[in-house]
């Protein structure tokens, strides 16, 4: 075992811990238990705002799969990466400030409790609540699949023990610490991504002679690595394009994001965090997409390309270096996990148990719980990501685009839309992920633009038409009554 | 609408105001990143001019970009964007 790259790491999971035990504290002294465990009193700052918002965004994907597919593709997947931008303002712009005072008036928790408020329907808090618990639990597996890996590869620990700490550290926190926790340690996480980014740049550039040297290398080996189209000239304008919708506007609608839009402090806050979170996450995404592109000259001729970071970090850095800025996948993964569990913990407790099997819980109820459902589901996944059944890979797929399909216009036309109703959302629910199932499964990536795009047009459709016919259904049936 | 939620309450029109601001950004965004990435990245590879090492599509596009975006996103949130209080009555007991 490789103890110099693992000091460093056990030294973050107990900044990791400290903060949780701290973050435990608020649970003792607040008076709703709710609204502290499930959103931290809504007292979030704009640096922690803006951090929690980029480190639940940037998975696994932003820090292996990602550089991996820039390293085969070349400055095409970087440029295609750059879509992501758009999340550093575009979600706190648009739910912003009405989203804010809405869900503070409804006493909104959850995503869920919002919708249920603004659309009063039983049937739009169970699909969503369902689609929240299955989605975000399939994609939760996937991420700890990812983590357990990682730690597998750097410290040489089987898989099982490996996943053991990893869902260890993870859910002590969360457990003790609630949604308080999980946005503070992702403030440390965030940082370490960047800090990590920052570093691994430098290195990678120092390491393969310069900018200018890096690229004339690339275009000795393969002059499209250093087009916009991809190492085949595969990657077409319109296909790069439509990645603005699944990761760039469409965050919008994915319920991890979401939930943070209503947890900060003041409108301070949130202007600091459109700021500072457009920083980090045009930073983190330029940054490690491009080390994945330089890693080509550096190491050329690696096979899986989920090792390039990995491979390319131990190549790079001294030891204790390597350390640290291996510790920023990690905290992607931690980062994205915490408050995956959260969520889906609170969409059982809050959404459904409260909602509809005993609303009159006492406080101590709830309390005991919630404590125990995020245990139970922390237990849940581990027990999954031991040897994941294919029904969760092939869920996972799914969650990302399905759950944008499935909440964007309930979401942001409940808000501007007045005439948007329950028969709207629900349309537009069944639509959204409905016609993303089928076109994923018969017709991925239709007329060369992502997956994606059609359902999230069709549900908009489904939005209005539903709406539109539901409201004369109210008003014929408002005569009879 | 129940909870007392007052459509025509000023702070919606702002909020109202700043999604379209957002919309405009995301906007201008694209075109940007779009139009140097396929205006100059469409020429043969020879033909490439490079800033910073750099080829020059990707440094304007997402490089500079980025940089714009940082700065129009600043501007917008220092003039354009107001402050509001979003708990109205302190009646709140929760």
């Amino acid at each position: 075992m490789n103890w110099s790259v693992i000091v460093p790491l056990l030294l973050f999971l107990v900044i990791i811990f400290i903060i949780g035990f701290w973050a435990s504290t608020y649970l003792k002294t607040s008076d709703s238990f709710l609204q502290e465990y499930f959103l931290g009193g809504r007292q979030l700052g704009g640096f922690i705002l803006a951090m929690t918002m980029t480190a639940t965004y940037g998975s696994a994907s932003s820090f292996i799969g990602g550089p991996g597919a820039a390293y085969t593709q070349g400055l095409g997947w970087v440029l295609l990466s750059m879509a992501q931008l758009a999340t550093g303002y575009f979600v706190l712009m648009i739910l912003g400030k009405k989203f804010a005072i809405v869900t503070r008036k409804y006493k909104a928790v959850t995503l869920v409790d919002f919708l249920k408020e603004r659309y009063e329907s039983k049937w739009v808090v169970l699909l969503s609540a369902a689609s929240i618990i299955i989605f975000l639990f399939s994609a939760m597996a996937a991420q700890w699949v990812g983590g357990a890996r990682l730690i597998e590869s750097i410290t040489g620990l089987s898989y099982t023990s490996a996943l053991f700490l990893f869902a260890a550290s993870v859910m002590i926190y969360v457990i003790i610490g609630g949604f308080r926790a999980v946005a503070l340690t992702d403030a440390v996480q965030g940082s370490i991504m960047f800090i990590g980014t920052l570093i691994l740049l430098i290195a990678t550039i120092i390491a393969g002679g310069g900018i200018p040297n890096i690229i004339s290398d690339l275009t000795a080996e393969n002059p499209n690595l250093i087009s916009p189209y991809g190492f085949d000239g595969g990657l077409t304008p319109l296909y790069v394009s439509s990645f603005w919708i699944l990761v760039g506007v469409g965050v919008v609608g994915l319920p991890q994001i979401t939930v943070r839009a209503m947890s900060y402090k003041n409108a301070k806050s949130m202007h600091r965090a459109i700021i500072i979170g457009t920083v980090v996450i045009g930073f983190i995404m330029l940054g490690m997409h491009l080390i994945g592109v330089f890693a080509r000259s550096v190491l050329p001729g690696i096979e899986v390309a989920d090792t390039v970071m990995p491979l390319l970090t131990m190549e790079v850095l001294p030891s204790w270096l390597a350390g640290l800025v291996l510790a920023a996948p990690m905290a992607a993964i931690m980062s994205t996990v915490d408050s995956l569990l959260l969520l889906v913990s609170s969409a059982v407790v809050k959404d459904v148990y409260l909602n509809y099997i005993k609303p009159d819980a006492s406080n101590q109820r709830v309390k005991n719980l919630s404590f125990g459902v995020t245990t139970v589901l922390g237990v849940l996944v581990f027990l999954i990501a031991l040897s994941p059944p294919d029904l969760i890979i092939w869920l996972n797929l799914f969650s990302f685009g399905g759950l944008e399909a499935a909440f964007i216009w309930p979401v942001v036309m409940g808000l501007y839309w007045r005439s948007g109703n329950k028969y709207g959302a629900i349309a537009s629910m069944v639509v959204g992920v409905g016609s993303y199932m089928i076109i994923h499964l018969y017709f991925p990536n239709p007329f060369g633009i992502h997956t994606v795009v059609l359902p999230i047009l069709f549900s908009l459709v489904a939005f209005v038409l539903g709406s539109m016919i539901g409201k004369q259904r109210q008003k014929a049936s408002a005569y009879v009554a | 609408m129940k909870h007392g939620i007052d459509e025509h309450d000023s702070r919606f029109k702002i909020a109202r105001r700043e999604a379209w601001i957002g919309i405009i950004l995301v906007i201008i965004n694209f075109v940007w990143w779009y139009g140097f990435a396929y205006g100059l990245g469409s020429e043969s590879v020879e033909e490439y001019g490079y800033v910073f090492g750099l080829p020059a599509w990707f440094f304007y596009s997402c490089v500079g970009g980025f940089v714009l975006m940082v700065v129009l996103v600043t501007l917008a949130v220092k003039y354009f964007f107001k402050e509001v209080p979003f708990d109205d009555e302190q009646e709140e007991t929760s």
